[in-house]
């Protein structure tokens, strides 16, 4: 197993699989149980690092080390020295110094969560846990997981993602990870929210959501927020809905059984309709619960392992 | 002072001759030439250039003078060869009045490394909006000839085309920093498919070359001469080759790292590789080389532009833009214009001392810059052993800052000793070879 997560893209086809079917059995041994609680990483300290608000990710992350009886610390950019403009090398010494074992890290900058692992600040594991415009990468787990539960192995299954790629850290975790599992991915978006290049990318891409949906096994909607609008990204909230927008109706175009998947925090109304987003096949509630169980699995696998010193 | 006599040195890579330095001045030149009391130094093997001349300089002083000072700038100056530097404006206070650029000039005379040859902005505060008293500073004692927002664009064509205009009645020059802004809100690195997969904000070649083409025709259309800045893409090249092809009045400058470094070492989100204009792709440092070469891109200017480690030691956008490069230039131009093939020394002089020196008017009046090796011209000299080999250390760098990225790179060439109007400003060892004897 690697041992820092910065991209989904570090993982090859042997470290992801590892990490689902890990995540698999984190659900097991928890699901349904009155006691949720594993002894592994006992003594273990993890710190949750976020220099960005999202209460839903570091909730996950959180519950996850506190699952598996870490020691876990939040800081957070709110109400610390982070917010005083405290450097990410200062606040990272003083990580090490307290002795933390992995350091899960949010960060507005793009990849803030390589300058922690590749600068000899810490000795830490870094998880990456979002920076910037870049990557997600556990994001991507989660919904690798949640969609192979649904449907199986996923090589060969056709997975369409839509809307701000170019803003967007999740899309890319996902193409990478979606390649390495030997997914079909397509990216729609208006070409003014694809980033430069992107035909470079392991996936295809399109313009023409309806024609995308055709076969689809699985469709990802992204977030998409309303200042893109007046950077010129696109016309109007409704255009982007009436192009964009994942509606009943196109909902209709896919197979039956075909999945919605979400990041969230979804913009009802905007990319997806509340009527697809509650639907018998949106999954957007239990890519959350899977969240937990795959930071469980990313963390036993990369911790577990690790020598520390405290055990006398 | 004592005569120096170097010997056996290779003019512009020329045939070993000597070198007879008396009273400031070139006083001799030719083979076995002799002179009683001089200092002789042996030059066997090592190459001759004229002191190099660097429009494009970054000393931060006044302002910073945590990253670098004038002292210490023009000392790093003397080590890569340099007799003269061209201080770029963006200090603080900005070097907009003549009080600051006669600061800066007083400065560069009382340290003694280099001449220094203040560059003034073109707008008030570099604000972009009216035009710094540019008359001014072109009559104070630093005789400014050289205007220059850089780091900023003058991206008001009205503007840019009254300066343009202004300027011409002093025989000035616009340096322009070549950058559309709008088009680069938030531009953290070259726009291109690693950009796209870094979600590094993109900063797109066309935003250099809308204002390069821009500029050569507004410099067309009011018949004066522009100079581009750091030129860093293959369209930009295309662009100043066409308005040269048509007569156009237009210099253009390419720095060592955009000669030799691409963004691909961006991948690692390094800061050490955060530079403005950005780091390019592998075809368009082609083009550059090619283009400094044919004498598309005149000169090479440096853009050395220290910052603190602080300034580095953090996250990719957090970092401030800039490298040093006065002490890594000429192995860097070695390394990729002469040992390429593509350029001889003659050239390597043309290019890092007379056409800088002709672009920024030092190659006249009192203290020259930029002149011939020749008989009675000042001697102004640098020399420089093509056969080294070494590993960049910025632990060993006069700079006060240390941000260079070349650090662990292995480049030829080492300037062994520098002279300015005779004086030596820098010696890598000791070089003097005792007293010369009569002429045999």
């Amino acid at each position: 197993m690697i041992r820092h997560l910065l991209s989904a893209g570090d993982l090859s086809l042997d470290d992801a699989t590892l990490v689902l079917d890990t995540a698999d059995e984190m659900a097991r041994l928890t699901e349904g149980r009155a006691v949720k609680k594993l002894p592994t990483l006992r003594g273990r300290t993890v710190v949750n690092l976020f220099f960005e608000d999202s209460t839903r990710t570091r909730t996950s992350f959180e519950l996850a080390a506190k699952r598996l009886s870490a020691d876990v610390v939040n800081f957070s950019a709110k109400g610390s020295s982070l917010s005083k403009g405290e450097s990410l090398k200062d606040t990272a010494l003083t990580l090490e110094a307290m002795g933390a074992d992995g350091v899960v890290v949010r960060h507005s900058a793009s990849g803030a969560p390589y300058r922690l692992a590749t600068s000899g600040w810490i000795n830490a594991c870094v998880v990456n846990a979002g920076d910037g415009t870049h990557e997600h990468p556990t994001q991507a787990l989660l919904d690798a997981f949640t969609m192979r539960r649904h449907l199986g192995e996923l090589a060969g299954k056709r997975i369409v993602i839509v809307g701000d790629v170019l803003h967007s850290r999740v899309a890319r975790s996902n193409v990478l990870l979606l390649a390495t599992l030997g997914a079909k991915v397509t990216l729609v978006a208006p070409p003014t929210l694809l980033p430069k290049g992107v035909d470079h990318w392991p996936c295809g891409v399109s313009y023409d959501l309806d024609d995308a949906l055709a076969g689809a096994d699985a469709v990802m909607m992204l977030r998409v927020q309303s200042e893109r609008m007046s950077a010129a990204f696109f016309p109007s909230a409704r255009e982007y809905s009436r192009r964009y927008g994942l509606d009943s109706r196109r909902q209709s175009l896919m197979p039956p059984e075909a999945l919605v998947l979400h990041p969230g925090p979804m913009n009802r109304g905007m990319e997806i309709t509340a009527e697809v987003a509650d639907s018998a096949r949106s999954v957007i509630v239990e890519q959350v619960t899977n969240g937990v169980y795959v930071r469980m699995a990313v963390l036993y696998l990369m911790l577990a392992g690790t020598n520390t010193t405290e055990e006398a | 002072m004592t005569p120096i006599l170097i010997q056996n040195a290779r003019v512009l890579g020329g045939d070993p001759q000597d070198i007879l330095i008396d009273d400031g001045v070139i006083a001799g030149l030719g083979a076995g030439l002799g002179k009683d009391g001089a200092t002789t130094i042996d030059a066997a093997g090592l190459i001759a250039l004229p002191g190099l001349v660097d429009l494009h300089t970054h000393l931060r002083e006044p302002g910073r003078e945590d990253a670098e000072t004038v002292e210490t700038g023009t000392l790093a100056a003397a080590r890569g060869g340099f007799t003269a530097v061209h201080a770029m404006a963006n200090t603080d206070p900005v070097a907009d009045t003549a009080g600051v650029v006669e600061q800066v000039w007083r400065l560069g005379r009382e340290a003694g490394h280099a001449d220094v040859r203040p560059v003034g902005a073109v707008t008030v505060g570099l604000k972009g909006e009216r035009l710094a008293e540019l008359g001014a500073m072109a009559e104070s004692a630093a005789g400014v000839r050289v205007f220059s927002d850089d780091g900023l664009c003058v991206h008001d064509a009205q503007l840019m085309r009254r300066a343009l205009e202004y300027v011409k009645a002093f025989d000035g020059v616009i340096a322009q920093h070549a950058q559309e802004p709008r088009l680069t809100e938030g531009a953290q690195m070259n726009e291109g498919e690693l950009s796209g997969r870094l979600g590094l904000r993109g900063w797109p070649s066309v935003a250099e070359e809308a204002i390069v083409a821009r500029d050569v025709l507004l410099a067309a259309h009011v018949g004066s001469r522009v100079h581009i800045c750091h030129l860093s893409t293959k369209g930009s090249v295309e662009i100043v080759r066409l308005a040269k092809e048509r007569g156009l009045p237009v210099t253009a400058e390419v720095t060592p790292h955009h000669l030799l470094l691409t963004d691909e070492l961006v991948a690692g989100y390094d800061p050490r590789y955060k530079v403005n204009p950005p780091l390019r792709t592998a075809d368009d440092v082609a083009a550059l080389r090619e283009a400094l070469a044919d004498g598309t891109i005149d000169i090479v200017a440096t853009d050395h532009a220290p910052h603190p480690v602080e300034a580095k030691d953090c996250e990719w956008d957090a970092a401030a833009f800039g490298m040093l490069g006065l002490e890594t230039a000429l192995s860097v131009v070695q390394h990729t214009m002469v040992d390429t093939g593509l350029l001889d020394w003659a050239g390597v002089a043309d290019r890092l001392s007379f056409a800088p020196a002709r672009i920024g008017r030092c190659d006249t009046g009192g203290v020259p810059h930029g002149r011939p090796v020749a008989v009675g011209e000042p001697a102004n000299l640098a020399l420089v052993d093509p056969s080294t080999t070494t590993t960049i250390d910025p632990s060993t760098s006069a700079s006060l800052s240390r941000n260079t990225p070349y650090e662990g790179m292995k480049l030829p060439g080492t300037v062994v000793a520098t002279f300015l109007r005779g004086r030596p400003t820098h010696q890598a060892h000791q070089i003097t070879g005792g007293t010369a004897g009569g002429n045999t």
